[in-house]
């Protein structure tokens, strides 16, 4: 009945997760204060958005499953799932690399979750609604954020500009993904496709000021949202779910 | 006026309590103490971000990984707050950093301890923030207005971070068998350095006697030592821990504990970067400060070519 809206509600919070997590390995070693403070505020934006995705997750399992069996909680969701249970796109998993991937990530990200939300605030799901509401001042301030950077760094110095076309080559092949529905997104009512041509024009946009080239037509790689990751997703979570599985019902 | 005027003036100032402010006048080992104290504080807060930092991505839950982020970020900000303060005494950032890696400048030696296991993020927001607020409380009226100033909103987020390591330690003091064993252990290995933090014992202080009288400094380090010793022998009670010094004992003619005496020797050894991770820290200063360099030059170039292209507009 509501299985598709666990798993979409699972896939939004695994995306907020796993990016606030790669993010939060800026922590300390930012390229100057001011920016490891920035890249660690919106890790924390995210893993809020996280929270409260999970929790509803959480609460959507309740109504769904028998009580007897463990309770789900926003935890267990993110620290008892295994790789092939974890919805994020393939994007959002990708290491930082150098700051120009994690600029990059990060505006391909927010620029589609600005219109994500957008939509989102208007879902038949009152929860899905008021989360999407609630977080989209934030995700603007990271769209802002992510497209200055681009900008900055695109036309910067030679160097900057080559780590840029460096980035997009890397990470260009992870944008199509995300506006492929999976069943559950079509389910849900949310159809990324419809707002592609926006994502488009927004990075057409950005990138032409930041003088870096939008590249033609490539193969696309797939199936994050379905739990078929990159080899990297099982070391972010290994980590992420360390104390979890070595020390079972505990509370911290 | 003479120069014997001006300090007789300034020390007049200091003696009425009047802020010293960034314009006025003051003797040149007063600023450059200010600026070898206010740096080292701002480098202290930012190499303190490392060894919590290291539990960011494995913290247990998703409640304690955002608390955490909230922490570590706000340890930035105390950083930024302090550099800030320094460079009203004429240094820059950039040359305050580039002592700091070059080891001219000094930074708090509880930082080149490790963070073995997730209490220890408990016992540094108890016992680490809890010690840096016993001096920090003490600073919000040190005589130097910036610096002063900057220590007012510093501590009070400083003693949030201390009560939220406290309920770190108090959920795992309720725990399992493994989480206790956890907890004790953390605390084992953060007491002494805890009690380090407030420096040599005041028969051995070089710097304090001038410190004292300009202000910069309201108490001795023994006396800020004593007060948080008496503060934490009070708060384990309630985590039902013990602190590993047998001698421990409540005085009731001082009116304060007694305690035993901390290895001097160790103290000094990492002062002089033989710590467990003084290599480590300063080597993951270094390579974020390198590593973000294409970075700054990017962010600088840009900058300027939008100024140029904004005056081309205006011509
Ligand atoms: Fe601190
Ligand atoms: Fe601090
Ligand atoms: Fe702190």
């Amino acid at each position: 009945m509501t299985n598709y809206l666990i798993d979409y509600t699972l896939h939004l919070a695994d995306n907020a997760l796993i990016l606030g997590q790669r993010n939060a390995e800026w922590c300390g070693h930012g390229p100057v204060l001011e920016q490891d403070i920035a890249i660690t505020n919106i890790s924390l934006d995210l893993v809020g958005q996280a929270r409260n995705f999970y929790q509803y997750a959480a609460e959507l399992i309740h109504q769904s499953v028998d009580k007897s069996t463990h309770p789900a909680t926003e935890d267990s969701l993110a620290y008892l799932r295994t790789e092939r249970e974890f919805k994020n796109c393939l994007l959002v998993e990708q290491p930082n690399t150098d700051w120009a991937q994690t600029i990059l990530r990060q505006f391909f990200f927010s620029n589609y979750q600005f219109l994500l939300y957008q939509e989102l605030q208007k879902n038949n799901d009152t929860q899905l609604a008021a989360i999407a509401e609630k977080s989209l001042k934030e995700v603007t301030y990271h769209l802002r954020w992510s497209s200055e950077w681009v900008i900055r760094l695109g036309d910067g110095t030679a160097e900057s500009h080559q780590r840029m076309l460096q980035a997009i080559d890397e990470l260009w092949r992870y944008t199509g993904e995300i506006f492929t529905a999976a069943d559950y997104e079509e389910e849900a009512g949310v159809d990324p496709s419809l707002f592609q041509p926006q994502w488009l024009n927004k990075v057409k946009e950005v990138f032409d000021e930041a003088t870096l080239p939008v590249p033609e037509k490539t193969f696309m790689q797939s199936g994050g949202k379905t739990g078929t990751h990159t080899e990297h997703l099982g070391f972010i979570l290994t980590e992420l779910q360390y104390i979890q599985r070595a020390y079972p019902d505990s509370q911290w | 006026m003479p120069v014997q005027d001006f300090e007789q003036l300034f020390q007049d100032k200091i003696d009425n309590e009047v802020k010293i402010e960034p314009k006025d006048w003051m003797p040149e080992a007063y600023r450059k103490t200010n600026i070898r104290q206010i740096s080292q504080h701002a480098h202290s807060e930012i190499v303190g971000m490392l060894p919590e930092g290291n539990w960011i991505s494995r913290a247990p839950s998703l409640k304690r990984k955002a608390i955490l982020l909230a922490k570590v970020q706000d340890e930035a900000g105390h950083g930024l707050y302090l550099y800030s303060a320094a460079e009203t005494l004429g240094m820059s950032r950039e040359e305050m950093i580039n002592d700091l890696h070059s080891g001219k400048a000094k930074y708090s030696s509880i930082f080149n301890y490790p963070t073995l296991t997730w209490a220890d993020i408990g016992a540094i927001g108890w016992l680490v923030d809890g010690a840096a607020i016993m001096n920090q409380v003490m600073l919000t009226r040190t005589s130097y207005g910036p610096y002063a100033r900057a220590m007012v909103r510093i501590c009070k987020e400083e003693s949030f971070h201390q009560r939220q390591g406290f309920e770190i330690l108090l959920v795992l003091s309720r725990g399992t068998a493994a989480q206790k064993i956890m907890c004790q252990d953390a605390i084992n290995r953060w007491w002494w350095p805890a009690l380090m933090m407030f420096g040599p014992k005041d028969s051995e202080s070089t710097n304090s006697d001038q410190s004292m009288k300009w202000k910069i400094k309201r108490k001795t380090n023994d006396e800020l030592r004593q007060n948080f010793v008496d503060m934490i022998a009070e708060q384990i009670k309630t985590l039902g821990m013990k602190l590993p010094d047998d001698q421990l004992k409540w005085n009731a003619e001082r009116k304060h504990y007694d305690f035993g005496e901390i290895n001097w020797d160790e103290f000094w050894q990492v002062v002089k970067g033989n710590g467990p991770c003084n290599k480590q820290r300063l080597e993951a200063r270094r390579k974020a400060w390198e590593n973000g360099e294409w970075v700054r030059e990017a962010a600088a170039a840009y900058a300027q070519k939008r100024a140029d292209r904004q005056k081309d507009k205006a011509a």
